[in-house]
């Protein structure tokens, strides 16, 4: 019976995992080394995976700035009020429950051409929705709560102490944050850095819904794939599909390791 | 420094952790603040560092009003309950923390550095981490922390609390002397009365928020001033009706009044150990307890049942035992006043009895 379930198990993974990474592996080989070079060096493509590095800088980067600072509020502030901070701490997980297709189109009903905000906007020359803009906002909204969960219950592990201890020292909080809170919450941000870059990097719904998926303007790498494979250019496809793979098994490897380090500190 | 309290109130929502507090205490006294858990000291140590705010009141340091003061302006150093060090850093740069900040020289910040290991007995364990370390030696690392950047007032809340109890005894005459050296002003939070008495200049006592008494463990343990203070500091029994006790009949002028008895106020002994016999009442031994160095003693007088302490030099007792019991004073107390009332018998050595 054991037998049974353990080879069900090798099974279930090798369908779900093994088979299709193989498969995009051969299917961007399938004309060799040149197809491989050719269906990356199109000029959407590039300008695909382009927009998606962009999207990822700029959401990294923010995401972990405004989530560490998020994170330590909601711990730290004594200012905040519970009740206020218990509502703002169950926001952080609104995306988590919200499909990231709807993420988008709040988005949209929001900041559209259509509506006043939006319209405003684009009076001054700043196009948010069909936009660049937009896609940094849309995977903002949906990797929004990976940093301030991994931040928060290490904030709350140290306790204050060690900060109330340095502020007796005669240092103030900006010191503080850079020598004694930085130091312990190190691992935990580049575990959130690695999650937010893979979670950028792989989101579908929330951007396709917000961008409009324009080719050459407001197409990312996933939406490319996604192109593709309604138009039966299924080598393309998958090229596209194994550079986005390549780059989350090398962020695995990295994850891996800051999860150790996490634990070592 | 010199310190003044006026009026200190703190509330956490409904809880009112410190009420209408109010001190002052002389430059380089040292102070404990003793207390049971919870009774707010902690927070009254708090509020001085400037980690919490008051809620109303004044704290004055040297005249000048720092209550709007944060913590960094302070001049105050504070060791932690759990020392609180920075883990991610070595010995030597946790000492040197207090002086970077303040970006002094880094050949000063050594000698400084240097000379307070050297004091604190941490010599060769500059280059460890705090996970390094026993106990004992992080509450030093914790202390010349505090004092690197020369505060002129240390705070250090239940300093021994987290350290077993034979490093601890060490650790505090460690702590007195060296406090004593440095001449700093000192205030330290305890629960514990053995401490606070072998340590403290001065104790003050603080109850539910509330300032029950200050002055010296001396005077403290003598002239209890409230009935808090009498139970809290020492050992006592309760007698509900002392008035039944021979040479304590006065107490009936005095209807509601109860007497608290320590057990150092209480003799026992044959009728041929007492200088006078006629103080004595007759008791009964009830329960012989051995104490590592004495025997306790419980004794019943009438339906009263006292305790006290027995040398071990002296004859053993036995349970059931008939003795003489003399009691010399008791601290008595009703709902609006407290008192010390000696023995009568003792003091008219032939009473005459119509």
């Amino acid at each position: 019976m054991k037998k049974v379930w353990v080879s069900l198990t090798y099974l279930v993974f090798l369908i779900l995992l093994i088979i299709p990474i193989i498969k995009i592996f051969t299917g961007a080989w399938a004309e060799g080394w040149d197809g491989f070079i050719e269906a990356l060096s199109r000029p959407q493509a590039l300008h695909a995976l382009m927009m998606t590095g962009i999207i990822v800088v700029v959401v990294t980067a923010l995401n972990t700035i405004f989530g560490v600072m998020l994170a330590l509020y909601l711990v730290r502030a004594n200012w905040i009020g519970g009740k206020l901070k218990q509502l703002l701490n169950s926001l952080v997980d609104l995306p988590y429950a919200v499909s990231p297709v709807i993420g988008g189109l709040m988005i949209v009903l929001i900041l559209g051409p259509s509506t006043a905000i939006g319209a405003l906007f684009e009076d001054i020359g700043f196009k948010i929705v069909y936009a660049l803009p937009g896609m940094i906002l849309a995977t903002l909204f949906v990797t929004f709560p990976l940093m301030v969960r991994e931040v928060m219950p290490v904030l709350q592990e140290i306790g204050a102490q060690q900060e109330e201890a340095a502020s007796t020292l005669g240092a103030y909080s900006w010191y503080t944050f850079w020598h004694v809170t930085w130091p312990s919450i190190r691992w935990g941000v580049i575990y959130g850095v690695v999650l937010t870059v893979a979670r950028s990097l792989g989101e579908f719904g929330a951007v396709l819904v917000v961008s409009g998926n324009i080719m050459n303007k407001t197409q990312t790498a996933t939406t490319l794939v996604y192109q593709d494979v309604e138009n039966f250019n299924v080598l393309a496809a998958n090229s596209v599909a194994l550079v986005l793979a390549a780059f989350s098994v090398g962020l695995l490897l990295l994850m891996e390791w800051a999860k150790k380090r996490k634990e070592v500190h | 420094m010199h310190i003044e309290v006026r009026g200190l109130n703190k509330t956490f929502g409904d809880f009112h952790a410190v009420r209408d507090v109010s001190f002052d205490i002389a430059k380089g006294h040292l102070i404990g603040l003793l207390g049971p858990s919870g009774g707010g000291k902690t927070s009254i140590l708090r509020m001085l560092a400037g980690l919490e705010s008051p809620t109303s009141g004044d704290i004055i340091f040297h005249g000048k009003r720092v209550n709007d003061l944060p913590p960094q302006e302070r001049g105050i150093g504070f060791v932690f309950q759990n020392y609180a060090l920075f883990k991610h850093m070595t010995v030597y740069d946790n000492v040197a923390f207090g002086l970077k900040v303040k970006k002094t020289p880094k050949d000063q910040i050594r000698e400084r550095v240097m000379s307070l290991v050297e004091l604190t007995g941490l010599k060769g364990f500059e280059h460890r981490y705090p996970h390094q370390l026993s106990g004992g030696q992080r509450q030093r690392v914790a202390f010349a922390r505090a004092l690197a950047p020369e505060p002129q007032l240390l705070l250090l809340d239940e300093p021994f609390a987290a350290i077993d109890a034979k490093i601890r005894g060490e650790l505090r005459t460690w702590l007195k002397e060296l406090i004593e050296r440095v001449g700093i002003t000192s205030i330290f939070v305890t629960h514990d009365q053995d401490e606070a008495i072998e340590v403290a200049d001065e104790i003050m006592i603080i109850n539910k928020g509330q300032l029950e008494q200050k002055g010296s463990p001396w005077d403290i343990y003598k002239s209890p001033q409230t009935q808090f203070v009498a139970s809290f500091i020492g050992e006592s029994t309760m007698v509900e009706q002392v008035e039944r006790l021979r040479g304590f009949e006065e107490a009936a002028n005095w209807p509601g009044t109860q007497a608290l008895i320590r057990p150092e106020y209480i003799e026992i002994g044959k009728r041929s150990e007492f200088r006078i016999p006629s103080a004595t009442v007759q008791g009964k031994v009830k329960h012989l307890h051995f104490r590592g160095s004495e025997w306790m003693v419980e004794v019943e007088v009438g339906d009263i049942k006292l305790i006290t302490y027995r040398s071990l030099e002296k004859d053993v007792l036995q349970p059931g035992e008939d003795v003489h019991v003399l009691i010399h004073r008791a601290y008595l107390f009703n709902d609006n006043d407290t008192w010390i009332m000696e023995n009568k018998l003792k003091e008219d050595p032939m009473p005459i009895h119509i």
